[in-house]
């Protein structure tokens, strides 16, 4: 492991904005006074004049953010995925979904991954939240290439998208020199045909961990990275369901609401027999701790993805 | 403002509150009495004040106009349709399925609507993002925006007042239709809103404290908000409830209630009359 980079999402998120910024001037960027944790303070130093202070007020500034798409530009709007997708709900909804705005929402600090905050920001519904509105796209990279590469095409995008990046520095194992994004698409990362595991977020290389464990075991697994969420990759989703017969999900994120149920529905309203286990927070609210402890604790682990995979 | 002009508008304001009338009565649903007391200011607005070009409706430079009151929609509407944004026969058609009259505003069905509202304490919100983006844009539109005295109980509408003053938005103009009542009762007994001018004021704004059914007193308000600069402006303008129509005058009642066919006939002869008298 000790050979593995590792660099937080919402490290490349910043990134990707400062890079993105020299080709777009159209870019701007909304801030709820937490540059520099979501790191959209990176952009603000390349881009002082096109980064907006909103204060504590992140409410007013997803509408902020509409009234400015409406005029032509592309707002990024950033907080954490708790005020965000929490706070800001109503107004994400109405100002942003409803009107189908072109608005971006970079939210980091999504999941149990927060650490010792606590529960108070450990948001584990943004999924929930985000997907129940029409016309929205729901990102969650797994690395720092994946959300890179997810900025991009958000910008590209019409239409508003939500993305949700995390605090915690995980592996970067995609190769950034040979990688292909594209909303809607999901990423077979291993092949197997006795089970399927299918995971977003950080809990991707939890399952690629997961998936070694299994094969040394003799269980093949095949591993789906879904970086969207929404809208769920169904093709890929239903092959995996046809040849594997086996699911295990796995997202750093409620069972309620999240991709777990989204798979559910897709693979129920199917007929194709295959069963399916969700890996993901249990209708419980976190606590404080350490990030790395508090994953293996909730069961949000390679460990405890292989155990719901040979249960099935 | 000369006698021939401040009558043109009385008889415009008057056919907007017949547009009113027509468009709730036909729903059997709708805004009645928040769209009467805005009835002047939406006529001022679209007739004089506004560079906005019905045969245009998205031009970028055009002002803008958020009804973040979004419920007197209906207000709106006649006053969009009385300009030519589209037939006036559409008035009919409010709130019915396949209409672009939705209950409340959407900016992607009816032409000249720029904001998508009815959330109240959102579309002011979304007035002051425009008014940022126009002068990061260089632009040199205007974006006004008009609130109910109850909406701004809504913590959101000071979030935006505070973000207006930040950033010195003196493109941006607020107007509070203070008609004293909102659903639950008059305002001062469901969440006295105290002194709305003081309170624009201690939050960075210029003000005009003026009588809203007053064309001359909407001019000079209008006036000083373009001669301002380095602020935003706010427009706390003092008007009746349901004014126009003789029993929904400063009444409670007709905030959300569509006249029947009996009381439809009353509000339209009554207006009719107005209209006669005016235009004789």
């Amino acid at each position: 492991m000790a050979d593995v980079k590792k660099m937080a999402t919402r490290d490349a998120y910043g990134a990707a904005l400062a890079e993105l910024g020299e080709e777009k001037s159209d870019l701007v960027v909304f801030e709820a006074d937490l540059a520099a944790a979501t790191k959209t303070g990176v952009f603000r130093k390349k881009f002082p004049d096109r980064h907006f202070e909103c204060g504590i007020a992140e409410g007013n500034m997803m509408a902020v953010a509409a009234g400015a798409a409406s005029m032509g530009l592309v707002p990024f709007a950033s907080s954490f995925a708790m005020f965000a997708a929490g706070r800001a709900f109503e107004q994400v909804r109405n100002s942003i979904g409803y009107p189908h705005l072109n608005v971006k929402i970079g939210a980091t600090h999504g999941g149990i991954s927060v650490g010792e905050d606590g529960a108070s920001h450990q948001c584990c519904e943004d999924f929930a939240l985000m997907r129940s509105i029409p016309g929205m796209v729901v990102l969650c990279p797994s690395d720092a290439v994946e959300a890179r590469a997810a900025v991009r095409a958000a910008y590209e995008h019409q239409g508003p998208v939500y993305l949700r990046f995390g605090r915690l520095a995980i592996p970067v194992f995609h190769d950034e020199n040979d990688f292909h994004f594209e909303i809607g698409k999901g990423e077979t990362l291993a092949e197997g045909n006795d089970i399927a595991i299918i995971a977003t977020g950080l809990m991707v290389y939890e399952a690629l961990e997961a998936a070694k464990a299994l094969e040394a075991e003799g269980i093949h697994a095949r591993v789906i990275n879904l970086c969207t969420v929404k809208p769920l990759d169904t093709e890929l989703v239903l092959k995996a369901a046809r040849e594997c017969g086996k699911i295990v999900t796995a997202e750093e994120h409620s069972v309620i609401g999240g991709l777990g149920e989204a798979v559910c529905a897709a693979v129920a309203e199917s007929g194709i027999p295959c069963k399916v286990k969700r890996v993901g927070v249990n209708d419980v609210f976190g606590h404080s701790g350490p990030a790395v402890p508090l994953l293996k604790e909730f069961g949000l682990s390679a460990e405890n993805i292989a155990k719901v995979a040979k249960e099935l | 403002m000369t006698d021939a002009e401040r009558k043109d508008l009385q008889i415009k304001a008057t056919k907007v509150r017949m547009g009113v009338v027509e468009s709730t009565h036909a729903a059997k649903a709708g805004h009645p009495g928040g769209s009467l007391s805005a009835a002047d200011m939406f006529t001022y607005l679209y007739f004089k004040e506004l560079r906005v070009d019905p045969a245009d409706p998205k031009n970028p430079d055009r002002d803008r106009f958020v009804l973040s009151k979004g419920h007197t929609a209906p207000g709106l509407y006649s006053a969009l349709a009385l300009r030519g944004f589209f037939p006036w026969e559409d008035l009919l058609t409010l709130r019915q399925i396949g209409s672009h009259l939705q209950g409340h505003p959407n900016m992607n069905y009816t032409p000249g609507v720029d904001m998508s509202t009815g959330s109240l304490g959102q579309g002011v919100s979304c007035a002051a993002g425009m008014a940022k983006a126009a002068k990061y844009l260089g632009k040199d539109c205007r974006v006004y925006t008009l609130l109910g005295d109850g909406e701004i109980e809504e913590g959101e509408v000071w979030e935006a007042f505070m973000f207006a003053a930040n950033y010195k938005l003196d493109n941006f103009c607020a107007i509070i239709d203070k008609n004293g009542l909102q659903i639950d009762g008059p305002t001062k007994d469901v969440m006295d809103s105290g002194d709305i001018a003081a309170k624009l004021r201690a939050f960075g704004f210029e003000v005009a404290e003026i009588n809203g059914h007053c064309f001359d007193e909407i001019e000079a308000a209008f006036q000083k908000a373009k001669e301002t600069k380095g602020k935003p402006f706010g427009i706390v303008m003092h008007t009746v409830k349901g004014l126009g129509v003789s029993y929904m005058t400063n009444s409670v009642d007709w905030h959300g209630k569509a006249p029947n066919d009996a009381e439809y006939e009353i509000a339209m002869n009554e207006l009719t009359a107005k209209l006669k008298e005016l235009e004789a």
